[in-house]
Order: C-alpha cells, then structure tokens, then sequence
C-alpha cells in the first residue's frame, strides 16, 4: 500500500500500476542527486566521467547512454513564489531531476528497425540491450536528447523505468530514494491529476509561473513522465511543442505518393500523346 | 554538547526529525539541513507543504537548504551570538516570552548574588576572571545562598574538562537552596541580569556587524517569536556550522535559552535539534572514545583528592539533588562491568585501576604532543585527520614523528598514505626516507559485514544485522580489540607487578563465533545494558542500579535495551505511534521527546489540546500520553518534596529537568561552563573587525589558540587577509571524502575542488568563472576553481564591505578525484568547554592562478598576499 | 517443436497478433523473464553509515555475496528513502579498491610490504608492550596515576556501540591510555 502523501511502498507489498508514470515536481527538489545514484547503483550504469563544469553543482551536464536521471540547476534573477530571500535583485536556485518522458508516441521507437525498442504493458518504452545492433537510429530521433550511444560499447542505453523492478511490484530507484518524494511514481491518470491540483496549489500560494509539462497537444502525446517546474519550459532544455521526427513521415510519404503518380501521369500522357 | 547539557540537563538533541512535523516555525541556523541530512530533511519539506510550516533560514552562504525555505537570510560568518543574541534582547525588551513556562520551568527567578558582575559592567568578561591563568574561577556565578565547599583543590580543572560528562554537576555546592523572585522584579534575579546583558545587543547593532537589514532581522524575530505559547511551537536546528567556533558552545546556549523563554522546549514541534554529522556519533559520545568522561556521561576520575579513593570520587560527583544523585550506583555498576568478579568492595571495585586525567588529553594536545617527539603510537580507527584534522598539514607532520601508526580503514586514506603521498613529500619539503614511522594498515569491515548498533542523532539504538564477510583479512573493530587484548593479556600474566592487576581483571568474557572468531555483538550490548552480578538477570532499566556491587552495568542511559535475554529493543522494527515506538530503542528509557514534563502545565495538563504530549492522569495516578513520561511515572504534578528529601524525590512535581539539582531549565549556568553563566559576543579567532560589543575583548578569552611555529593567525583585521572563509560541506560527499572520493558514482558528481565567491569580488579581482585560484591563510595555501555566484554576498560590516568565500574540505592526495585539502588552512585551536576547532570565520586571501609547481612556500604567499593588498 | 520455434518469430507473433512489431511480440526472452536481480536474495535489515540520521537499509545478499543495498520502506525515520551516499552503500562495500589485506611501511621505507594478519596483531602487541613498559606511570604522590600518554587513540563516530566500547575498555579501563579522541570534539 502507498502512503496518501507520498507513493513510497510503506509495507513489503507489491505495488503494480497498469499505466506507469513519473511525476517530479522542481519546487520541493533540493538537488540532492539521490535518483542519479540509485538508478546507476541499480542498474549497473557506469560513471559518466569526472568532469568538473563550473555550471552551478550540475556536473552530469545531461542525459545519455550512461546518465539515466540528471538533476539541473538553475540559478535565476526570479523570486520562487513568495519565497523571502534578502537580496536587492529577486533570486531563486531550482533543482529539476530530468529523466526519460517515456513518450505516448516515442521517437525511438518509431526510428528502431531492429524491433529493440519495445511498449512494455505499463506503458513505458524500453530499450532491449540484448536485440540493439548500435545503430543510433534512436538517438537522432528522440525529441529531448534522451537515448544516446555508450562507448566503446556501442548500443543505445536509456531508463528502463525500472521495469525488471516493476515487473515484482518494487518501484522504480530513483522513485524510492528520493529524499523528499519531488519524484513520484504511480498511474499516469492519477499522477497527472495530481500534477494538475499541484500547479493549482502552487498558484494559490503565489508561485505564479508554476506549470504542468506534459506536452500532450503535439505529435508526441503527452509524456509518462510529467514535471512540475516554474517558469518556461525552454529554461529546462525542455522543448515547449515536441515532436516525432516521424510525424514528418506521413506527409512525406504522402507527397512522395503524390509525386510518384503526377511523375506516371506525366510519363504515361507522353506516351499517349 | 555542553551547551545543551548544562542548559537542560542533557547534551544532544531533544528531539526527533520527524517531530518537525508539529512545528509551526522551523529555524535552521548553522546548519545546511538539506545537503547534509537530506533523508531528515523530508520532515522539513512535509511539514512546510502540508503542515504549513514556515522554515527560515539563517546562514552565510544560500545553499541547497536556502533554496527550498521560506525565508532566507545572510549573515556573517561568526557573528551568530550577535545574531541570536538580539532576538533575545527583542524578546525581553518587548516581554514577548513564554510567562507561565518560563517562571515555572526556568531559573529565571532564581537570585544571583551580588558579587557577580557582568560583561557590561567589567567591558567583556564576568567577575572571577583570572588573567593570569587565564581562566574563571565560576564562584560567583553560583546561586545567591548557595554555598560553595570547593573541591576546587583539583588542579586546574579546567584544563582537564572536555565538556562531555556530568553537565552542570558540581556537588560541592547544593544548588537546591536557592533563592527566587516568581514576580521576576528583583533587580538581580537572572530574568533582570539577562535583561541587562542582552540591552546592548539590538537591531542597529544586528545590521550594523552581523550584516542583517533590521527588517529582515526583525522579520526573522517576529515569526519565530510569534510561533510560541501555549498553541504554537517552533524549533531550532542546527549542525557544525554553529559547533566548529571558537564559542560555538555559547552559540549554542543562545538558541537554548530562546527555546526556554519561548516555551518551546519539551513540546510538540518544539525542541532542539542537534544534527549530528556521523552515523554514531551519538553513540560515541555516549559510549565515549573521547578522554574526559567514561560511558553514561560519568566524569572520568582527574588526578587529585577527588580521586584518591572511590569514596571521594562519588562526594566530588554525587549531588544531593536531581537525577545525578544516583552517580554511585552508575560507577560502581560500570566498574563491575569492566572488572567482573575481582571487583569488590574491598577494593573500591577496582576503581584506583583506572587512570586519572592529569591536563588536556584531547586530539589537539595530544597531537601537538605528537609534534613535539612525545608520542609512540597512534591507532587511527575510521576517521581521517589527514584531510580532516584542523591544520592537517601539521597533523600530517604530527604523524611523521610518531614510532608507529596503525590505521584500520576500509581502504587507503589520505592518513595511512601520508609518508609518501602528503604535499608535503611531493613537494620535497620532507623526505619519505627521513620519515620513520612504522605503519600497519589493516583492512576494516563495513557496515554490513558485522552486527551491531548505532546510535543516530536522535539518540535512538538500531541494531545492523550482518550480511556477508568481511573480505579477506577484513575484521571488525570488536575483533581487533579483543584478539590484541588475548596477546597483551599474556604478557601481563607474565608481568605480576601492581600495574597489570586491573588489565588482568579486565571482563572478555564473549562467545566468539565463525571461523574469524568474532566476539558476539549481542553479548556486548547485554554487558552495555546490565545484569545483576547473582543470576546474570538482564535490567530493565537504570532504575535497577546498585551501589553495592550486586548489579553491572556498562552504560546506565543505554540500560533498557536489552532487557530480557533474546529481546534486543534496538533490533525490534514494529513502530505503532507518532514517535515511532516499536522501532528501535531512544536513551533514556525509550523517551523521544525530552524533557516532555515541559508539555503539561504546572498542574499536570497540557498546555492546549493541539500542543498535547505528555499529562497527569488524576484516575490512574500517573503520567501517560503519547510519549514516554521523561518524568517519574507516580510523581504528581502537586508533589512538594520532604525536607531532607534526597535525588529524584528531591525535585517537585513541576520541575522538567530532571538531571539539575534545581529541576529548573538553566537560561543561567551556575556551574559547568567555563567561559560564562551567559553567551556573550567575541569575534572568532580571526575576524575583519574588533568586537563592537566588548573592544577590550576581541575573542573568546578563555579559549586556546595553541598558537606556535606553523599554527600562526592572522590578525584581526589583517591587510594580509581581508576575506572572511568559511569552509562547509556538500551532500554529494562525506567528512574527509575517505567514504566517497573513493566511489565512482559519488566522485562524478562533484569531482574537483572549488571556492565559492561572489560575483562582485570576481569582478574586483578579475578573476574568471571557473579560473584555478589559490586560497591563503596563515598557516596554508591551497588551490582550487573559483566558482563565482550570487548566492555567496559581500555584506557591509561596519563602514566596509566585507566579502566572504566558501570552500567544501572533502578533498585529497588519494582516491579517484583528487584535490587540495582545506582543511590545511584552518588552524588548530580550542573553543574552552569541549575544545572544538574554529572553521567557520577565519581570515584568507585569494590569489589567482594555481598553486605553483605543486610546491607549497607560504612565506611567498604571505609576501605576495601583503604586496597585493598594500 | 519446429511450431514452436516458428510461433515463437517475432515476425509470426506480430502478423498473428495483429500487432505492429513494437509490443510483447518484439520482446526478447530476456525480457519476458524479466526479474529483479535481487529476486529470491535474503534481506538483512540495516542502517545506513553514513550521516546521523540513521536510514533504513535492506541489504540483499545470497550465497555469502552481496547484491544490492536500498532503503526499508518501514523505517519510520526514512520512510524507504535514501541520499546519494547512502543510496551508494554497495558501491561503498564492494569498489576494487577496498582493502583486502594489510599494508605494512617500515621505518623510512619507500613502498608497502604485504604482512599477514596474525604477525600484524603479534607485532601491534608488542608496541603497545614496549611502550606500557618504558612510560606507564602506577603512582605519583602516592596515589593513583595508571596512566600512559605516549600511546593515543583517535575514531570512533563511524564505529558501532559495542566496538567503542571495548575500545574504551581496553584502552582506557585496561590500559590506562588517557589520550582518547574522535570526530565528537572535531
């Protein structure tokens, strides 16, 4: 069973969802790195380089084949709500765990011509190592820059949504570790409600520019894995209108279809005429 | 410790996380709850989102806890009692506190004599100052009435406290016989002294020096103020950032004594907590591997007629009054412990086989010892002074003069290393080859690799099963100690001098188990709990204790966990309450709450039904609620003790405090602090400025700076050094980095060493974001990336800016990321009650580019750093 | 068994299915069994080492080895929930460089020698003795002293209760080593 506030398992007994979800929520994250570290620690993820960047405490810098949950800082000239910090200029320090959308249409997979990147029945999109022949097809193809090539071992790593976890009732690593549940795990109705009634919360306590990211109105159909952030979403390296690069598809094929008969026309009538 | 020991009776937090809960104010200073207690931290965000908490937060630098709190605000680094110190004054000034709790609950009516004087009135110190010795001699401090029969023949005794046993016990006065004034009017209770002390300490005084707008200070003041009474609560969390001063225990007394005059303490949401930094360092404070006290707080015997025999022992630590009373029973079981069956009365129960304290044995004197040829050997036991001892460029070089080194870690520290990899060898300052410390490193086992318990910062026992084996030549501690004691127990059999008559008593009595033959766990923590001596029957509890030799008992707080064979309270995980009873084991008594009484009235019912925890229940005859009573059970709230009445019975219904001889919360400290009844405002050890409160009196004045050839200090203000540093720690490492630089998921999430300045000084120093700078101080030179940013300020102090710079001191010489260690340019020094060194609020320079050819010259630092700022 | 390995082509799964080749029928054996590596493990129940806060640990194991460590979901501190240090306790158990075996410097040496466990603790024995011998002090004034201050102690806030314990014990109540110190006065 889950707590009401929070979606930790408080008892051994197995949680299983229909439709998996992420919901991580910027305005209670402190930017611990707990998630980026329980999913390596899973799932055998290697480190991803001892880099030193300067950019605030961020030195993941981004998703990849070896970096499954990145937490970014932001540090911005905007005050959080009504945050009371004492500085002439307003500022605020936001954290945001950035994970794969898990996409209702998923670039990837439409992209994968081997049939390695499946829909499990939660919903999730999942990379199967054993079938990926290193392509990178995928990686092209992903609207967030999400599934990338590991070197020198050549296929295409991304989160698996914990799915061998998922299928014995556990929740996700990061979902559990996370100090002050900013990420939660559970049905994507639900948490999509929740993030709903969250904004809403947010806005009435002053935090105007809070918003739901879920972008349902583009080709990509809305994500599993929803965020609440405030302010633009292009300040997260968010994209604000998504979409699968095959969308493009249709149209093209159709035009190609439209060509290829004006082009027989054109040949046949020479014929004739 | 002793800040919250002397003020309530106990030191260590009074409360649990979880609690936070139940605040409606949550004040977190000197501390960055969220980078280093981020697990204890979901209490925090829970009770702000759904309990509506407002969280402030008081501290330097805007950190990760900054971040997500309501209200932050920037001070400077070592002006905290400044700080605290005008809330105080705003309370007293505007009679915002707790009334009834405060006449009841605290020695607030209590009469000081006239002999005492005041800082204000002798310019920064109190009456009984010693300037040659350079000490207090605390007489007048005590109570008016009371006398004081000295045993002050102790040589120097207070050079030979360490601030961790018996707080606030001296049984040579009878505090008991006080005088006190309820209407708090008399001109020389303490509620009128404190009011005259704090009068200095107002908001101009605030914006002026600690750099705190007064709106923003008086902000702070109002809602932490307003969270009080009989339906509110707030609390008050705190960590190194307040401890590693030079008067860090008087900081803490500030914040002891707001939560006393607000009420707050022993309630609901209220309370003290004191997060501590290591996954036991509860535990080893309570079970001491530290110089000054013996297991249970007890004082460890200090050379002088206090220790002659047994008997003058317990006069010297058994007052007539309070809880303490029962010191005789708590030693003499303990001794039985330690010397089984040759214990006896005949021979004080073997106590002239401990040793006596005859100065300063604390890590810093003995290092300097060290320094100075004087040691032979050093066993090193999971901790890292390399990286992590205060000036660890000489604690390096301390190391080197030893004979020999044993160091049992799980892999190869900076510590073990330091013969050939330190900066000091690389540099070819000192040469390997002239090192002549012989050095075993020894593998340890982890924490799931033996059995045992920890005790965490809420003072609760969780016992660790094993998983696995430790892996090759791996041991545990419990091994180590017990296979070394079997070969010097040989060699004292053959020894039958005097001396070895207490090694050869000394009780191993364990099974040992496994192919390793480890002592069990189970059985030390049984010896730790009690038994009686007759028929190895397990204790319930302290209560059980004998002065007659009939019970034994190694550590009388932990006595309840295990209280019946096959029952280990700190291995039991059934929690089925609010504050988690079921799930391990809180000293005392499985208390969670401390000091509860506080959260009845006097009459024994709770302050307000939303505030309730602890009351009197009339039919039953006895205290009950939702926490264990920290009271005597049967005690009513009408109790009036009989003349003559002695101990617990001593204290009447209404006294919360139960370890004081006057069962009051001390706003004042009569005995047990050896630089003032009242904090009082120094600068640290090296500041920007003079004192504004008290000019002749620029530090602590009973502090020890240890100053000698490598463990120079700066002046204050210095030209040399004109920037404030403070030096802190982040969440993605831990302590000396011995933990985590050596693990690849943690190292990539903070690989190098950086500083942290702000925008305006990068842009006066023309320093790049990200540039390799060097940090300077008297006594080191480190390099590091200049990470510039808004949440570090320059505050206007006084008629000058002053900027401050940060650095984590997680690096060094070994693992998989490397760096320069911070920790080389803090100095060694000794805060007077627990001697703790100073690492918040030192002076530095910053000089760009990187620390040249990796060679330290320090005298060309200062030179340049001097030629820079001329 | 040849209906077998034909039903079991992804191509044929889909084309039966009428599926469109990105579900179940695309899906390795691998995935189909898909399980979490600590299915069927023991569980120790443990605390994490490292900050004071003291989270609960499920630490799974099986045949003597470690398998993975997360937190306990009943904890009442924790609530399952770990940092990122804590949440690297197998990291920190299991990482090559861990020590194994002891290093031995001598006097002035340049490098680490190997030295077996038992001559370590013989050799660690005598030191003490030596130094017990040459500077333990039985009396001074005619009383009491038992004290030795040229061997000194330092650790004990990573250690457990009972290990503490018998460090003071020996050192201290045995031995009379008064110079005792650790993390709790830094």
């Amino acid at each position: 069973m889950t707590d009401s506030l929070t979606n930790s398992v408080t008892s051994p007994v197995p949680y299983h969802v229909t439709k998996a979800a992420f919901l991580t929520d910027a305005t209670i994250c402190i930017g611990c790195k707990a998630c980026e570290v329980a999913c390596k620690e899973w799932n055998e993820v290697p480190d991803d380089g001892m880099i030193w960047t300067g950019y605030s405490y961020d030195n993941t810098q981004a998703l990849g084949a070896s970096t499954w949950r990145h937490v970014m800082f932001l540090e911005q000239p905007a005050a959080a709500g009504p945050q009371q910090v004492d500085m002439e200029n307003p500022f605020r320090w936001i954290f945001l765990s950035d994970v794969c959308k898990h996409c209702g249409n998923a670039g990837c997979l439409e992209a994968c011509p081997t049939g390695a990147i499946v829909r499990t029945h939660v919903g999730s999109v999942l990379v199967q190592s054993d079938v990926c022949n290193g392509c990178g097809y995928c990686v092209v193809s992903c609207p967030f820059g999400v599934v990338d090539k590991r070197h020198p071992d050549g296929r295409a790593f991304k989160c698996t949504f914990c799915y061998d976890r998922q299928e014995a009732g556990m929740i996700p690593a990061c979902a559990k570790a996370c100090p002050t549940q900013s990420i939660r795990f559970g049905e994507l109705a639900e948490l999509r409600e929740a993030a709903d009634a969250r904004v809403t919360e947010l806005q009435r306590r002053g935090y105007t520019d809070a918003q739901v990211y879920d972008p349902l109105q583009t080709s990509v159909g809305g994500t599993h894995a929803m965020f609440v952030i405030l302010g633009q979403p292009e300040a997260y390296n968010l994209p604000p209108a998504p979409q699968v690069p095959t969308i493009y598809l249709k149209s093209a094929w159709t035009s190609a279809l439209i060509s290829a008969l004006v082009l027989a026309a054109i040949v046949c009538g020479a014929f004739l005429f | 410790m002793p800040g919250l020991g002397t003020t309530f009776g106990r030191g260590g937090a009074t409360t649990a996380p979880s609690d936070l809960l139940n605040s409606d104010v949550i004040l977190i200073m000197g501390s960055n709850m969220a980078e280093n207690h981020p697990v204890g931290f979901q209490w925090v965000i829970e009770a702000k989102e759904h309990h509506g908490s407002h969280v402030i937060h008081v501290d330097p630098r805007f950190s990760r806890t900054s971040a997500v709190a309501n209200t932050w605000v920037p001070l400077r680094a070592g002006s905290d009692i400044l700080f605290l110190g005008g809330i105080i004054n705003h309370i007293l000034q505007n009679e915002l506190e707790f009334r009834e709790y405060v006449v009841h609950y605290t020695n607030a009516s209590v009469i000081i004599p006239e002999s005492f004087q005041d800082t204000e009135e002798l310019g920064g110190i109190f009456s009984g100052w010693d300037p040659q010795k350079k000490q207090y001699d605390t007489t007048s401090w005590l109570y008016q009435g009371v006398q004081n029969a000295s045993n002050s023949s102790d040589k120097n005794p207070a050079e030979m406290s360490g601030g961790h046993s018996m707080h606030g016990v001296d049984s040579s006065t009878d505090l008991s016989t006080y005088e006190q004034d309820l209407t708090l009017q008399h001109p020389r209770c303490v509620y009128q002294i404190m009011k005259r002390h704090f009068a200095r300490y107002t908001p101009e005084m605030v914006e002026r020096y600690c750099g705190v707008e007064k709106e923003a200070f008086l902000n702070v003041a109002k809602l932490y103020c307003d969270a009080s009474g009989p339906e509110k609560t707030a609390a008050i969390c705190y960590a190194l950032g307040w401890t590693q001063h030079s008067s860090g225990v008087q900081i803490i007394r500030c914040a002891a004594i707001l939560q006393l005059l607000l009420g707050n303490m022993g309630r609901p949401g209220g309370g003290i907590l004191a997060l501590r930094g290591h996954a036991s360092i509860q535990g080893s404070t309570d079970i001491p591997t530290l110089f000054d006290s013996l297991p249970g707080y007890l004082s460890m015997p200090k050379f002088g007629p206090s220790s002659r025999d047994l008997a003058s022992f317990i006069k010297a630590n058994k007052p007539r009054t309070g809880f303490w009373n029962n010191f005789d029973k708590y030693i003499v079981s303990q001794l039985k412990a330690f010397y089984g069956d040759a214990a006896t009365k005949e021979n004080d129960f073997g106590f002239n086989w401990l040793p006596r304290l005859t100065g300063d044995h604390s890590h810093q004197a003995y290092w300097l010892d060290m320094l100075d040829g004087k040691m032979d050997g050093l066993f090193v036991m999971g901790q890292n002074p390399a990286v992590a001892g205060p000036n660890s460029g000489m604690e390096r070089r301390g190391l080197g003069k030893l004979k020999w080194l044993v160091v049992r870690e799980m892999v190869e520290t900076e510590t073990a290393s330091f013969w050939y990899a330190s900066p000091e060898v690389q540099s070819g300052d000192i040469r390997t080859e002239d090192i002549e410390t012989e050095v075993f490193l020894m593998p340890a086992a982890g924490h799931v690799e033996k059995e045992g318990t920890f005790t965490n910062t809420q003072r609760l026992l969780q016992w660790r099963e094993k998983a696995v084996d430790p892996p090759g030549d791996a041991r545990s501690e419990n091994w180590f100690i017990y296979h070394l004691w079997r070969r010097i127990v040989e060699k004292a059999k053959l020894d039958p001098r005097p001396r070895n008559q207490g090694l050869l008593a000394l009780t191993m009595n364990y099974t040992l188990e496994g192919d390793h033959r480890e002592p069990a766990s189970p059985e030390i923590l049984q010896e730790i709990n009690g038994w009686t001596v007759a028929d190895h029957k397990l204790l319930s509890g302290f209560g059980e204790l004998k002065a007659d030799g009939s019970t034994l008992c190694g550590c009388w707080i932990y006595s309840g966990v295990y209280p019946s064979a096959g029952r280990n309270r700190a291995n039991e995980r059934d929690p089925k309450d609010e504050y988690g009873h079921g799930w391990g084991w809180a000293w005392p008594a499985d208390r969670r709450v401390i000091y509860n009484r506080a959260s009845a009235r006097p009459d024994g019912s709770p302050w307000s039904e939303r505030k309730k925890l602890v009351w009197w229940d009339e039919a039953a005859k006895k205290w009950t609620g939702k926490d264990v009573p920290d009271f005597t059970a049967t005690k009513p709230p009408s109790y009036v003790p009989p003349p003559g009445a002695e101990g617990d019975a001593a204290l009447a219904g209404d006294k919360p405090y139960i370890l004081h001889a006057d069962g009051f919360g001390w706003l004042w400290v009569p005995v047990g602090l050896n630089d003032g009844p009242l904090p009082a405002h120094y600068e640290p050890l090296e500041s920007p400025i003079s004192n504004p409160m008290y000019p002749q009196r620029q530090a602590n004045p009973v502090g020890l700076n240890r100053a000698r050839p490598g463990n120079e200090y700066a002046t204050s203000p210095d030209a040399r050094f004109p920037y404030v540093l403070t030096t802190y720690r982040l969440t993605e490492h831990h302590t000396a980095g011995g933990m985590s630089r050596t693990l690849s998921h943690l190292a990539e999430l903070q690989p190098e060493l950086f500083c942290e300045i702000s925008l305006e000084l990068a842009q006066e120093l023309k320093i790049e974001h990200g540039a390799w700078v060097t940090l300077v101080t008297a006594r080191g030179a480190i390099e590091a990336h200049a990470l510039s940013t808004s949440r570090i300020r320059p505050l206007k102090i006084g008629d000058r800016l002053v900027h401050q710079i940060g650095v984590p001191f997680h690096w060094g010489y070994n693992g998989l990321v490397k760096g320069d260690i911070a920790n080389d340019l803090i100095a060694i020094s000794e805060e007077p009650n627990v001697r703790i060194m100073e690492t918040k609020g030192l002076l530095c320079n910053l000089l760009p580019g990187r620390r040249a050819n990796n060679v330290v010259r320090l005298q060309e630092y200062h030179s340049i750093a001097e030629g820079k700022t001329a | 068994m040849i209906k077998d390995l034909i039903t079991r082509w992804p191509v044929v799964r889909q084309i039966l299915n009428r599926a469109d080749g990105t579900g179940v029928e695309a899906m390795s054996e691998h995935t189909l069994h898909m399980r979490p590596k600590n299915d069927g493990a023991e569980v120790a129940h443990s605390v994490c080492p490292y900050c004071a806060v003291g989270c609960g640990q499920l630490v799974f194991h099986k045949g003597n080895k470690l398998i993975s460590i997360e937190g306990n979901p009943a904890s009442p501190l924790s609530r399952g929930r770990l940092c990122p240090k804590g949440s690297d306790s197998f990291e920190l158990t299991t990482h090559s460089k861990r020590l194994t075996k002891i290093k031995y410097r001598r006097p002035k040496s340049a490098q680490w020698e190997d030295l077996d466990l038992e001559t370590a603790m013989d050799m660690i024995a005598d030191r003490l003795w030596e130094s017990r011998n040459k500077n333990f002090a039985e009396t001074q004034d005619g009383q009491s002293l038992m004290q030795n201050k040229t061997v000194a102690h330092l650790g004990g806030a990573t250690l457990d209760n009972e290990e503490n314990y018998l460090i003071k014990k020996l050192f201290t109540a045995g031995l009379g080593m008064v110079c005792i110190s650790n993390q709790a006065r830094i």
